[in-house]
């Protein structure tokens, strides 16, 4: 099976050459990943950041911009090494969305 | 399950990396996950906070200016130039450029040769170089057509090359990174580097486009 | 050099398109980790063979109506790359 990820000669459309402005959540997850591969931490590899993005499946390949996908892998990887389990993960998640929520609600 | 209440004393302005300029709408799935992901990491003391703060400023450091200094030095310094085909990675170290893992390759247009690079499996970029690359670079778009019909593609971009000009594309598929040295433009004889600088624009790097004369 | 028509799983940096076709070597790159066993936390050593090859572009595509002296240049590892058509 070609990876979703493979697209070399597939048909495509026209080029979109709009741009946009980095967002501050865009670099922090590129800053995450920078420390995590790093020479005092070697966590994970670009090589395994790919893999975990190949893996993600086609639905998730299309559906997901780039960041997102690059979110979706670390996490994956960090979670199948150990460095932070589902449950904390989870947990964390919770306490971070319901933080966001106060913050549109107290205006 | 650790009973660890967030401290908002003295790590507040670390642990909520919330930028309130860019925020105006909720966190969506991945920004809350990849925030979670953040201060895990920083609580687990895998990484701190000032470590992610540098790192996000190193990324922000880098700009297409690295490879407009490259290409204006190689315009006219006819040494340099050499020495930039031969070693591109030993090259751009001489202007303080630090490639840590991969190696440049500088491919150069000439009146009959026309270079322009992809990363059609995924989005390699020599981003000590330009920075971070654009979104097209990265679209599907892109990357599956350039390789099969770079000409109709670099229309798009605008850029139109005589017929019998040969189109080299590079698929940067593993530990090399690609940096098109452009043609000089007419028109720019008498210019300082410096001038020359701002006349380099990233795309012509990637080689979508060639500079023109101001 | 002809690089090799395998269509293995896993993490694998030789593109789809470029498998099965003839190209001739413009540089050895250098030796360099095995992407294919890095993706998977391993080592990647011992550390194999990179080339730049370089394909003709009319060969890569059936239908390729741009300049037949059109090339394509791909970093491949060795161990896809044998010798001959």
């Amino acid at each position: 099976m070609r990876g979703s990820h493979d697209l070399g000669g597939l048909p495509a459309g026209t080029v979109d050459m709009a741009e946009h402005e980095h967002g501050f959540w865009e670099k922090r997850i590129d800053g995450i990943r920078l420390l995590l591969s790093d020479k005092k931490r070697q966590l994970i590899s670009v090589d395994e950041m790919r893999r975990g993005i190949e893996a993600l499946g086609k639905e998730a390949y299309d559906k997901l911009n780039y960041y997102e996908r690059w979110t979706a892998s670390v996490t994956g990887v960090m979670l199948e090494k150990g460095v932070i389990t589902a449950d904390e993960l989870g947990r964390k998640m919770t306490e971070v969305e319901e933080r966001d929520k106060a913050r549109f609600e107290n205006g | 399950m650790s009973e660890h209440t967030h401290d908002h004393g003295h790590d507040h302005e670390h642990s909520h990396p919330n930028q309130p300029d860019i925020d105006a709408e909720p966190m969506g799935y991945y920004q809350v996950m990849g925030s979670a992901l953040g201060e895990l990491l920083i609580e687990k003391a895998v990484i701190t906070a000032d470590e992610l703060r540098s790192a996000i400023e190193d990324v922000d450091s880098r700009s297409p200016e690295g490879g407009a200094t490259v290409v204006a030095k190689a315009w006219t310094d006819p040494d340099y130039k050499s020495r930039l085909l031969e070693n591109g990675t030993a090259a751009v170290d001489e202007l303080g450029i630090d490639m840590p893992a991969t190696h440049l390759v500088v491919v150069e247009n000439t009146e009959k040769v026309h270079n322009v690079i992809v990363c059609t499996l995924c989005s390699c970029y020599p981003r000590m170089l330009l920075g971070l690359p654009p979104d097209w670079y990265k679209a599907n778009a892109y990357r599956s057509r350039v390789v099969r019909e770079p000409r109709a593609v670099l229309k798009e971009f605008g850029t139109e090359l005589a017929d019998d000009v040969e189109i080299r594309v590079h698929d940067s598929t593993a530990d090399m990174r690609y940096l098109v040295l452009p043609r000089r433009p007419e028109g720019t004889e008498g210019m300082t580097e410096q001038e020359l600088v701002e006349v380099v624009n990233r795309d012509s790097m990637i080689g979508v486009t060639v500079p023109k004369a101001p | 050099m002809l690089v090799r028509r395998a269509y293995p799983p896993g993490h694998i940096r030789t593109p789809w398109y470029i498998r099965g076709k003839t190209g001739v070597v413009e540089r050895i790159c250098g030796d360099f980790g095995n992407p294919e066993e890095l993706a998977y936390g391993r080592d990647g050593k011992p550390k194999q063979p990179l080339y730049r090859v370089r394909f003709m572009q009319n060969e890569v595509w059936e239908d390729y109506t741009e300049n037949p002296s059109d090339t394509v240049d791909i970093e491949i590892f060795e161990h896809w790359l044998e010798p001959g058509a």
